[in-house]
């Protein structure tokens, strides 16, 4: 809230005050209009002249009109300010979760994040919206009415002003109470749009087991956890309106008994209980205006709290300034004599992900230009996280990892990440066209992604699906999982990366077409450094080097050859699936 | 909407046509919100009374308060405390029990919306459950979720708060206006003239942000599919890159909705200052033509200030009625996109007489299938297949060669255009759609887990199923080990889409959940292509178990796994190619058997 409100709204302070003056200028107009009324009463009236009555007549419509005129400025501006804000609130939110360290990210989690995108900044946009134009016209009627009313008659004004503490408590009750049950709300809204989300993810299982009566109920207890959380935070907020009712028109009632005395002694004139009846229901009105206003503000502070809580998480970049860096500064040690270094390099590299049970430990290997890694493992083994560690997406916990002899560590995201194509296990197709999920973004022609077809095997049924301007379905639905991966490699060789990282990504080819593949990366793709993870020892056996993993530690390393004489777990993977 | 956009080109229609279109929709969506009202018509009726009592009440404070004024009106020392008295007692009896209408009141109408909105969601979520898979192939999961919730809550916020207040209106308006006229009539006159002129103005201005709200509605919709969508893939994008692209083009997304939002707002908070505007102005009227009213000795101070009063409270509602309608007017663009969900075509009905199959034994024929997901692009052509009780089908082929899609229809997540498929003997549409599925079990590539325990993640195929079988299927898959590392065993809570877990133990999971299912056939797409070899070889004879007298069904790209099949289907661009046992095919030394040697090179 702090974050939103001190940081994001800061520019604006000048436009709001702006906005508040008129507004200010605005509301006085309407604060005029019941003292004009009680002057017309008690002086104009008893004068007899008609010609005066019809003078300050004309100045009530005037100020009539300056009001609305006013009005509707200050209000246009307060759209304009709170839209302003929240569209730089967003924005900064998308970029730095965009630039959110992969350790953040996991902790928040992913439809977290998208929640807080979504819904959290469309309930800080409705809360500074209605804030700014309630929440500048509603004390400003409330101090200029009392303030009137002390002009009018201060002793009449204190019989009014004895009822705000009791208005004050009632406002301070409410929202007490209000607060943690919106907060409950809010949190059981976010289990059912959970339960949604998960429900379209597995559409197919839900159907296929038959369970959409089962669905069916967990929604409904979701549902009914809403609705019963909704009704009690609305029921609780719904007291302060009669409550507050109550009150003032009691006040009201004790004004004019005091009045009457007060008439009765010569100190007040009827007119001017009249005019306080007016400046009652002004009063009154702008007093609720204020609870619905605790109301608005509090259902927006989690909210607010929500988005600052990743606004104020680790941006990637940044976590990487400092730490390892000092590598950087040195010069290459092998400078001059770039082949002679080797182009990846892992050494001694360990990393866990909860920092408690290791996920790697102690892996080396050193591969030269143009040469191919075949990682090879169980489920669970630590494949990925070589990757990961590889392009950044998180450090090691020890040991260093050097491209071209330099720590990664101490190298610019951008610089590093541009050297690889990659494609990743569960990797995301987009909605939009063929061309612009190969492109993704790059200087490439469409001859260049062409050509990336052709080396990834896929232009035939591309040109089958309507070329390369054909839009693909939402998480590429309208492929198949072969045609996917293949789209996918052809994204990354594209741009004829430096190094090309496959996760597993022809776990839905057939042979036939993995053959061809790594037929393809042979011919003409000779100087890029592949790493290969694999399920398969067909799609590895041909690596220069192969590593074999188990529970995050090397078992093997070495050529096919060498890995089937001296390891026994590669000897099995191989054998089972050779037939032999 | 998608529906009647898609049977009628929207931009062939003539504007006029095009117009009477949408009152006619929008007409439909009030009377549809209306029709969740009906059903709730005794509280209904009951806040109808609390309302016109509590309204009542307040109307008389107005009048009470004017009495008790003219009791002090003839001025010093001449004030009459009896009866000033009498009145103030009233007034303060009067507003005490108006307030607690008027909280009865909110209570009831929270209680209703609330209702309706609970039957909104579960409509909703209920269409939503039954629609076609495509449907989620083509509608960005983030839009969904919007008209699920946020548009919803917009129809929530408009029943609970403006209901009331339009109900409110009707009796305070009309109860005012005759305080008024029995006051003075000629007074009243001037309302003639400000309230059309407020009518006026508020038709004029809804008329410009009516379209402006749906606007916003949509506009919001698309950023939050896009930011789905992004979020999803933020891996891949910073692989390439591409974050400041997708920011760039998220701050277009942005710039749309925010755009539209203050289009809606600016235009919408137009509509209170100048009804309040036509209010002050009738105020200032009533002033001056009141006092002249007064000096002709035609009206008392104390009518003057019921008067104004009464004017008060008769131009207040209208000036509410003016934000009301701008919120209506969202809450009808939002029920429009709740409608448009629930109104998409489920799957077909079962046809009548179709039987929920009793004792399958497993015998499927696929005669002369033709199949496209869109009906000019083929993707199966004249397939027919033969399956016995309890053998192994292999289907076999090259990557988009249609495999799935034999699953899709023997599933009947989508219907084949031409052709049969039967199940022992009967064509699978006689069987309900639920029975047939659930005579089958399947693993797929895509494994799914949901956010509860582990428990309940495996038990989800059966009802009444006990810890003892869920801890055997889980230790035929392998994964009982695993499970028991977990910090809680069995009654770890999985976090959403098992990001705590491995792609491969998902699977592991997804495996020991179908062994608890009593199908009598078996799907397998791709089952194990998560799991390393050597963990397939351990679960190997777990997996033999599963298929065990089952008719299975296994698509598989691992060769080794399918060479006992008991019939190899080929499949390529559509169509079969071939067929026969693993030597048939490979002495035939044909596409499989050059398929078959590919692994080896």
């Amino acid at each position: 809230m702090k974050n939103i409100l001190g940081f994001y709204l800061k520019p604006y302070y000048g436009r709001m005050a702006w906005g508040i003056f008129i507004k200010f200028t605005g509301t006085i107009m309407d604060l005029l209009l019941p003292w004009t009324l009680a002057y017309m009463i008690d002086q104009v009236i008893p004068s007899g002249r008609r010609e005066e009555l019809f003078f300050w007549g004309g100045f009530m419509v005037l100020c009539s009109f300056l009001a609305v005129l006013f009005n509707i400025m200050a209000n246009r501006m307060a759209s304009r300010v709170a839209s302003d804000a929240i569209y730089t609130v967003r924005e900064d939110l998308f970029a730095r979760v965009m630039y959110l360290s992969h350790e953040d990210g996991d902790r928040i989690t992913r439809p977290s994040l998208i929640s807080r995108l979504t819904g959290d900044t469309y309930y800080v946009h409705q809360m500074l919206t209605r804030v700014q134009r309630l929440g500048v016209r509603a004390p400003i009627l409330l101090l200029g009415g009392v303030a009137m009313t002390m002009i009018l008659d201060p002793v009449l004004a204190c019989v009014l002003l004895a009822t705000m503490p009791l208005l004050t408590m009632v406002v301070i009750v409410v929202s007490r109470k209000g607060i943690p049950l919106f907060a409950a709300l809010q949190s059981s809204v976010d289990g059912f749009v959970r339960l949604v989300r998960e429900d379209i993810a597995g559409i197919r299982v839900i159907k296929a087991l038959s369970k959409e009566d089962y669905e069916r109920e967990r929604c409904d207890r979701l549902n009914l956890e809403v609705t019963a959380a909704g009704q009690k935070a609305a029921m609780t907020t719904a007291v302060s309106n009669p409550a507050m009712n109550i009150f003032l028109n009691l006040g009201l009632v004790g004004v004019i008994i005091v009045g009457a005395y007060r008439v009765n002694a010569g100190t007040c004139q009827v007119g001017k209980i009249l005019a306080f009846m007016t400046y009652f229901t002004i009063i009154l009105n702008a007093m609720m205006s204020i609870s619905r206003m605790f109301v608005i503000i509090s259902q927006a502070a989690a909210s607010a709290e929500r988005i600052d809580q990743v606004l104020s998480s680790n941006d990637e970049r940044q976590s990487r300034a400092g730490g390892n860096s000092d590598e950087n500064h040195i010069p290459k040690q092998h400078s001059g004599s770039a082949d002679l270094v080797p182009h990846i390099e892992f050494d001694h590299v360990s990393f866990s992900y909860n920092k408690n049970q290791p996920d790697l430990s102690d892996i080396s290997f050193c591969l030269n230009r143009g040469e191919t890694l075949g990682i090879i493992g169980s489920t669970g083994s630590g494949k990925t996280t070589v990757i990961n560690l590889l392009m950044g997406f998180y450090r090691p916990d020890r040991g260093r990892i050097r491209i071209d002899g330099q720590d990664t560590a101490g190298m610019d995201l951008k610089s590093l990440r541009s050297r690889f194509g990659a494609v990743f296990q569960n990797d995301v197709i987009f909605e939009n066209s063929i061309f612009k999920n190969i492109v993704m973004g790059r200087q490439l022609t469409p001859d260049q992604a062409q050509k990336a077809l052709e080396h990834a095997r896929a232009a035939e049924f591309v040109k089958e699906k309507g070329g390369l301007d054909q839009q693909l379905d939402i998480r590429g639905a309208n492929l198949s999982g072969g045609q996917k991966q293949r789209l996918l490699i052809a994204r990354a060789l594209a741009d004829n990366p430096e190094i090309l990282v496959l996760d597993d990504s022809s776990s839905a080819l057939d042979y036939k077409t993995d053959a061809a593949l790594r037929q393809e990366l042979n011919d003409h793709f000779r100087r890029t450094t592949c790493v290969i993870i694999a399920q398969r020892v067909s799609s590895v056996m041909s690596a220069d080097h192969i590593l074999v993993l188990e529970d995050g530690k090397a078992v093997g390393y070495g050529t096919h050859e060498h890995l089937m004489e001296t390891c026994a777990i590669y000897r099995e993977i191989g054998s089972s699936q050779m037939g032999a | 909407m998608a529906g009647r956009g898609r049977t009628r080109n929207d931009a062939s229609m003539i504007p006029d046509e095009k117009a009477i279109e949408t009152i006619r929709k929008r007409k439909g969506t009030i009377l549809r919100l209306g029709r969740y009202l009906l059903g709730y018509w005794p509280l209904l009726t009951l806040a109808l009374v609390m309302n016109l009592a509590g309204n009542a009440l307040a109307l008389v404070g107005p009048l009470l308060s004017g009495y008790a004024i003219d009791a002090i009106e003839p001025g010093m020392g001449r004030v009459n405390f009896s009866l000033m008295f009498r009145y103030a007692a009233l007034m303060a009896l009067f507003y005490v029990i108006s307030a607690a209408f008027s909280y009865g009141l909110t209570a009831l109408m929270i209680t209703v919306s609330r209702k309706v909105v609970y039957q909104m969601r579960r409509e909703v979520f209920d269409r939503m459950l039954s629609l076609p898979v495509g449907y989620f192939d083509t509608h960005q999961t983030g839009d969904i979720i919007s008209r699920i919730f946020y548009d919803i809550d917009t129809v929530n916020e408009s029943l609970s708060n403006d209901l009331i207040q339009i109900l409110g209106t009707v009796i305070t308006v009309a109860g005012s206006l005759y305080m008024m006229v029995v006051i003075s009539p000629r007074l009243v006159l001037i309302f003639l003239f400000t309230v059309p002129l407020s009518g006026f103005i508020t038709r004029f201005i809804t008329s410009r942000t009516r379209p402006l709200f749906r606007k916003r509605s949509a506009g919001l919709g698309r950023l939050n599919g896009f930011a789905e969508e992004m979020v999803t893939g933020q891996k891949t994008i910073k692989a390439y890159c591409q974050e400041e692209d997708t920011i760039s083009e998220f701050r277009q997304k942005n710039r749309e909705a925010v755009e539209s939002y203050y289009q809606a707002e600016y235009y919408g908070s137009m509509v209170g200052p100048m009804v309040n505007f036509v209010n002050n102005l009738s105020l200032s009227l009533v002033s001056v033509f009141g006092a002249v009213l007064f000096m002709m000795g035609k009206m008392s101070i104390g009518q003057i200030s019921s008067f104004v009063l009464y004017s008060r409270r008769f131009s207040g509602p209208i000036n509410e009625a003016a934000n009301i309608v701008s919120d209506l007017q969202s809450a009808v663009a939002a029920a429009e996109r709740v409608f448009a969900l629930m109104d998409q075509a489920p799957e077909e009905a079962d046809r009548p007489g179709a039987l929920a199959p009793s004792h399958i034994r497993g015998q499927v024929e696929i005669s002369h299938v033709d199949f496209g997901y869109v009906p000019e692009k083929p993707i199966l052509s004249d397939l027919s297949l033969t399956a016995a009780p309890g053998s192994l089908t292999a289907i076999v082929g090259p990557t988009g060669a249609g495999k799935t899609t034999v699953i899709n229809l023997l599933m009947r997540f989508y219907d084949a255009q031409s052709g049969e498929i039967r199940v022992d003997g009967r064509e699978i549409h006689n069987f309900t759609r639920k029975g047939l599925r659930q005579s089958y079990a399947m693993v797929l590539q895509d494994t799914w887990l949901f956010y509860g325990t582990v428990f309940e993640n495996l038990a989800y195929g059966r009802e009444n199923i006990s810890r003892e079988q869920v801890i055997q299927a889980a230790k035929a898959a392998r994964i009982h080990n695993f499970i028991m590392a977990l910090p809680q065993g069995y009654d770890t809570v999985l976090l959403e889409d098992g990001a705590n877990i491995s792609k491969g133990q998902k699977q592991l999971l997804t495996i020991a959940r179908a062994m608890l299912s009593e199908a009598r056939m078996l799907i397998l797409d791709e089952a194990t292509s998560n799991v390393d070899t050597r963990t397939e070889i351990r679960i190997q004879e777990a997996m033999r178990g599963l298929m065990k007298d089952k008719t299975c069904f296994v698509i598989a790209h691992r060769l080794s796994t399918i060479r006992n099949a008991d019939q190899i289907v080929v499949v390529d661009h559509g169509e079969v190619v071939e067929q026969g046992t693993h030597d048939e095919l490979i002495e035939k030394q044909g596409f499989y058997y050059q398929m078959y040697q590919a692994q080896f090179q």
